[in-house]
């Protein structure tokens, strides 16, 4: 598996006037992949993209790049290249102009210049804007141009830092679509930043939740939402419901006031653990069939489903997704099976 | 246009006063005679200064590249440095402009001059004494002196609304700092760089009281031959409105050669300069 790492941060350390923006990230990124860097605004997600493009020095620590150390290559040698956040294309060019930019700069022939610009105006879709003025083109059009320019060098990676923040809804997704179609079809390896968990789940091959300058987790779009390695992690990936439980032995855990079946073991005994449930693997039933008793405090909806809020013996909010409506001020039941308990340790109190 | 123009009204009026009609009597002037009637001899003798013109053009254009080679640099420098020493250089290149243009100038003259501090500096090594004042060099360098925040302040206005991600995007994509200049950085402070060579170029142009006192007699300007025209001596201002309208026709093709230079730059269907 590190053969194939294209890119590989060594225990990167980043400081800012002192203050500490990345605490010793270590990351292999492997070759032909769809990675999101996903975590909230200042977890130092885009310093991590701008060391792999160049644009930041770390303190301490080595970046690789197909296995050779790049750490004092400037930007403008290295073999990768970036959809910035604002798009940054070059008003004084036309579309054209600024597909070719790169090229130009290489002195490529105008002939192969031509036939790569169409090549690239195709796979964004952009065919018959050639002429116009950058200026003039829609927030996802520019989107478009700015990707285009970024893919004609062939670059073996590709950063996106935020690209499709500035779009609205139906267009971001459409873009999400289009990116994991682009990326496919290129097999260019695809860094993506974003702080929409959704976003990364859509697209990515493997999510590398950040918190603070350090890495939570890496895995799979699935692993992560299933399997979330903290409390952290479970809240930023969708939504959670929380509650302080202890581990009274393998496979029976203790919260709101009784033990619950699990299938978590491993911990020490009466070990203080974070309990996360999902919103969606709650059910509501009449109070008697409940594992856990309480009060409908409201009700939400949503669309897909209604957001309703409980409220236990024991003070606790218990956020639930269900597609039935459930008057508010009405006793209800609320049970899980054990695959939905998952149980997770709790993280020093200093990192909260 | 459905816009109303009556906002409009007071600034019509002042420029009418104060720009439109003296425009106007210049031109009067320029081709009348001192009992009002019309003729062009005033505009033929313009024709015997020709040199001194030709010299006024030349020095304002040599003072004019210096302050923009003095001036971009220090500009670029000074828009990227943090906010409070941005404000410290800017307030040093603001403080001379509090003084009396003539004092300022005056005092070159005493540094300048033939037993002035700066050849006593060099005679204490031996070296010297040169002759500075009263010189061409002298007068550029007191253009240079006087005009340069007018050329620092408009490119660091535009510097300072730069769009920085365009720099890194064109060094992502491969271009090594002296492509990132000419494609991204000039074309964006190219209006900058217009206001400030028009704000230098055309009171180095007119200039009289620099080439007075650091030209002295010899070095004479286009603005020291207007100006003597209104002179108690020989008084006319016939002939003054005439070399006047002159230069500012001069002026006027210089600047619009300029900005033609300009846009065919920018036109050529958006191609870029590498």
């Amino acid at each position: 598996m590190e053969n194939n790492a294209i890119i590989r941060l060594k225990d990167i350390v980043v400081e800012f006037d002192g203050e500490s923006v990345l605490r010793h990230i270590n990351l292999d990124i492997r070759n032909h992949e769809f990675v999101t860097l996903l975590g909230p605004s200042g977890c130092g997600k885009t310093t991590t993209l701008r060391i792999i493009g160049g644009f930041v020095n770390p303190k301490s620590g080595d970046v690789f790049f197909d296995g050779k150390r790049i750490n004092d290559l400037p930007p403008y040698k290295r073999e990768v290249n970036t959809v910035f956040q604002k798009y940054a294309l070059f008003p004084n060019l036309n579309v054209y102009e600024n597909i070719a930019f790169g090229l130009r700069l290489k002195k490529v022939p105008d002939e192969e210049i031509r036939e790569r610009v169409f090549e690239m105006l195709d796979l964004v879709n952009m065919r018959g804007y050639e002429r116009r003025d950058v200026n003039l083109l829609s927030g996802g059009q520019q989107q478009r141009v700015a990707i285009a320019r970024a893919l004609i060098n062939k670059p073996q990676v590709l950063l996106l830092d935020e690209p499709l923040g500035a779009l609205d809804l139906k267009l971001r997704k459409e873009m999400q679509i289009e990116l994991k179609k682009i990326q496919r079809e290129t097999k260019i390896t695809f860094i993506y930043v974003t702080h929409d968990q959704e976003e990364a789940l859509t697209m990515s091959d493997t999510v590398v939740v950040m918190r603070a300058g350090e890495i939570q987790q890496i895995g799979t779009p699935i692993d992560i939402y299933n399997e979330p390695i903290n409390a952290f992690v479970a809240d930023f990936i969708g939504e959670s419901n929380i509650i302080d439980g202890v581990m009274k032995k393998d496979y029976l855990v203790n919260f709101a006031g009784r033990d619950f079946d699990c299938v978590d073991f491993g911990f020490e005994e009466n070990e203080d653990v974070d309990v996360v449930i999902r919103p969606e693997d709650i059910k509501i039933s009449d109070p008697e069939k409940g594992q856990i008793t309480g009060k409908v405090e409201s009700i939400i909806f949503k669309g897909v489903h209604y957001e309703i809020v409980v409220i236990d013996g024991n003070g606790f909010n218990w956020k639930i997704h269900s597609t039935l409506y459930e008057e508010p001020g009405r006793e209800v039941g609320l049970s899980v099976i054990p695959d939905d308990i998952h149980i997770m340790h709790k993280m020093a109190e200093a990192e909260k | 246009m459905t816009k109303s123009r009556y906002p409009a009204f007071p600034y019509i009026v002042f420029m009418t006063i104060f720009i439109v009609v003296p425009l106007i009597m210049v031109a009067y002037f320029a081709f009348t005679t001192s009992t009002g009637e019309f003729t062009m001899q005033n505009i033929i003798r313009v024709g015997d200064y020709i040199p001194v013109i030709i010299k006024s053009l030349f020095l304002a254009f040599v003072a004019t590249a210096i302050c923009l080679l003095l001036g971009y640099p220090f500009a670029y420098i000074m828009a990227n440095k943090t906010s409070n020493i941005r404000r410290t250089m800017f307030m040093l290149i603001m403080l001379p402009m509090w003084m009396n243009f003539l004092l300022r100038t005056y005092s070159w003259m005493t540094i300048l001059e033939n037993n002035g501090l700066l050849n006593r500096f060099l005679g204490f090594f031996g070296i010297g004494p040169f002759e500075m004042i009263n010189t061409q060099g002298a007068v550029v360098l007191g253009m240079v002196y006087d005009y340069l925040p007018f050329m620092i302040v408009p490119l660091y206005t535009i510097m300072m609304k730069m769009d920085h991600s365009l720099v890194q995007a064109a060094q992502d994509l491969g271009a090594n700092p002296l492509q990132v200049f000419t494609n991204v950085i000039l074309p964006q402070t190219m209006q900058g760089i217009k206001t400030g060579i028009t704000m230098v170029f055309v009171p180095s142009v007119s200039t009289f009281v620099i080439s007075r006192m650091l030209g002295g007699g010899s070095e004479l300007m286009v603005g020291d031959l207007i100006e003597m025209q209104f002179g108690s001596n020989n008084y006319n201002p016939n002939l003054g409105s005439a070399i006047s309208f002159v230069l500012m026709i001069i002026v006027l093709i210089c600047m619009s050669v300029m900005n033609q230079f300009d846009s065919d730059d920018i036109d050529k269907e958006g191609r870029i300069a590498i």
